[in-house]
């Protein structure tokens, strides 16, 4: 059964224009009553969520190691194609040469980045993140292209769910090493 | 020259009258060129008309777009299946989840995956929430279009801002969700999520009200709307329009109702129609589509079981959908939206294409607009509810 728009004539008194324009002064000052929707942007900063998509990063594990291992897939499922990847191995010196890869250059493009998150979703090793950060500025393209050590600074330490480092460890002692 | 006149005109149509068939005025020096946009502030982004003027009625009008290209259907043949869900976001920005829905569809259908109850239901109550969305802001830029600086729309963006607060809370991302997958959504709600949807939902009616007692016998909105712009059902079904616009001119057609696509058939609404076709009934009947809307919401909401929203089988990242094509199409709240895709077996689609409801509906411009006062464009524009992200891709 359709629902038909109706079209009522305007009575006498709704032809005077009055009860519309009495109409709406009640609802603008019925809003002085109420309390404001508005924020005073800078200084007032809306609630962001937790799974707000931002600026993504790169984040380190508690023990301040890089996680990413340079895998390269956040390269390949970015639509924009806004993140490139020198691959590299771990220095000698580090406790963990041999173990795993790094990057050697880690490079966002913010303006390329649309903020969808396939980074973070695709990424294995939970090395990138999105960060609540809503405004990127800058006054040259060279300054939107982010480099390993800004993402690494933006994206700070994350508390690890895994340790996967110290679990390979263990397993590689126990002799349960390899896959 | 004569003013159309309301009633009593031998013919019954001026748009109709040979005065104003548009071959005869090419060499006339008396009509005026003017070129309405693409900075505009009426024309809803960088939209350009050509109008020919003779006085102040239109005798032609010629729609200019595609200042806002940018490669939509080229991009998505060189990337993954994936890679294109964001873009779709971005077509109709004002409705991502329901873009989404429908680039989902077409794919589910394309590589025969199945989804999830919960998220069927998680479709249902996200597209539905952004109809609501997109008809609120509707009334806002309609209303400015008209000439209501500011109030209206700030009234529409207030409630708007309530569902798009759900959104950020949901998908991480106010406007471009990206957040349906092959084969379901991408997370679950996040806790308290329900409730506070549930009340949003209750809340609106209070809001629907309100506006619809500024607007429905404001007389000023009734001279400039009713009986301006008439569209008769069997041009628009011509014209292959589709959406609120179409149902305005009396045609009963809503593809949740023809296809009954995902889970519309669980729920109980009516498809609210106009019967004179101008813009006062498309104006109008966004109040009942958004009435209607919040009858589907509720249930929905209520009803919502429990279960995973992904099917673990759906592969995302690598997906290689057999040879063929499939075209899966959604009520988006603008009209149809379709995407048609080929696939060759491999991980990009061969062929990738949109059906915008946006761009089908303005190809209908001009017969909307001749015979009509040059400040009645910009209503017309105004009601048909262009978002050129969407016409120009």
């Amino acid at each position: 059964m359709p629902l038909v728009i109706e079209r009522k004539p305007l009575t006498k008194l709704e032809k005077t224009w009055l009860p519309q324009i009495i109409g709406g002064l009640k609802t603008t000052f019925g809003y002085l009553r109420k309390e404001s929707v508005t924020l005073q942007y800078p200084e007032e900063r809306p609630v962001i969520p937790e799974n707000y998509r931002g600026v993504p990063t790169l984040v380190k594990d508690p023990n301040g190691r890089v996680k990413c291992v340079s895998c390269q897939l956040c390269e390949f499922v970015c639509p924009p194609r806004a993140i490139t990847i020198d691959p590299g191995e771990i220095p000698e010196a580090s406790e963990q040469a041999h173990v795993e890869k790094a990057p050697r250059e880690f490079e966002i493009d913010m303006l390329r980045c649309i903020y969808c998150g396939l980074c973070q979703e695709v990424c294995p090793e939970e090395a990138i993140f999105l960060q609540n950060v809503y405004s990127v500025t800058g006054t040259t393209r060279e300054e939107f292209k982010y480099k390993k050590e800004k993402l690494l600074e933006l994206g700070g330490p994350l508390p690890d769910r895994h340790f996967k480092w110290d679990k390979k460890k263990a397993a590689a002692e126990s002799g349960n090493g390899g896959h | 020259m004569n003013p159309p006149s309301e009633t009593g005109s031998p013919s019954p149509n001026p748009a109709e009258s040979p005065r104003y068939r548009t071959a005869g005025y090419d060499s006339d020096a008396q009509l005026l060129e003017v070129s309405l946009g693409p900075q505009h502030p009426s024309t809803h982004g960088v939209f350009r008309m050509n109008v020919a003027l003779d006085g102040e009625d239109v005798v032609k009008l010629k729609p200019v777009f595609g200042y806002l290209h940018r490669n939509h259907e080229q991009i998505a043949e060189q990337v993954s299946y994936l890679g294109s869900m964001p873009y779709t976001d971005r077509l109709d920005y004002f409705c991502s989840l329901s873009n989404n829905w429908a680039y989902a569809a077409a794919v589910e259908k394309l590589a025969g995956i199945d989804v999830p109850e919960r998220a069927e239901y998680i479709r249902v109550i996200t597209s539905e929430l952004t109809r609501l969305v997109n008809h609120t802001s509707f009334l806002g830029f309609m209303l400015s279009d008209m000439g209501a600086w500011g109030t209206v729309l700030m009234y529409a963006f207030r409630e708007r801002e309530k569902i798009l607060d759900l959104f950020e809370s949901l998908t991480g991302s106010r406007m471009m969700g990206n957040y349906m997958r092959f084969g379901g959504c991408r997370c679950d709600l996040p806790p308290g999520w329900l409730e506070q949807a549930r009340k949003v939902v209750d809340g609106y009616p209070a809001f629907l009200d309100e506006m619809e007692s500024l607007i429905a016998t404001n007389e000023i909105v009734i001279s400039r709307t009713q009986r301006i712009g008439r569209l008769p059902a069997d041009k628009a079904v011509n014209g292959s329009m589709t959406g609120p616009c179409l149902r305005a001119s009396g045609v009963n057609y809503d593809i949740r109702k023809v296809d009954r696509y995902g889970i519309y058939d669980r729920f109980e609404f009516r498809v609210p129609l106009g019967d004179h076709g101008d813009c006062y009934d498309r104006l109008m009947i966004r109040f009942l589509e958004m009435r209607e809307t919040l009858k589907i919401l509720r249930p929905a909401l209520r009803d919502i079981p429990e279960g995973p929203v992904m099917d673990p089988k759906a592969r995302q990242r690598n997906l290689r959908p057999p040879e063929g094509e499939a075209y899966a199409r959604v009520e988006a709240p603008k009209g149809e939206l379709g995407f048609y895709l080929i696939s060759d077996a491999s991980d990009k689609p061969y062929r990738y294409r949109v059906r915008p409801p946006s761009l089908i509906n303005l190809t209908l411009l001009e017969d909307l607009c001749l015979g009509e006062k040059i400040a009645d464009v910009m209503v017309i524009l105004g009601t048909i509810d262009i978002v050129l992200g969407e016409v120009d891709r």
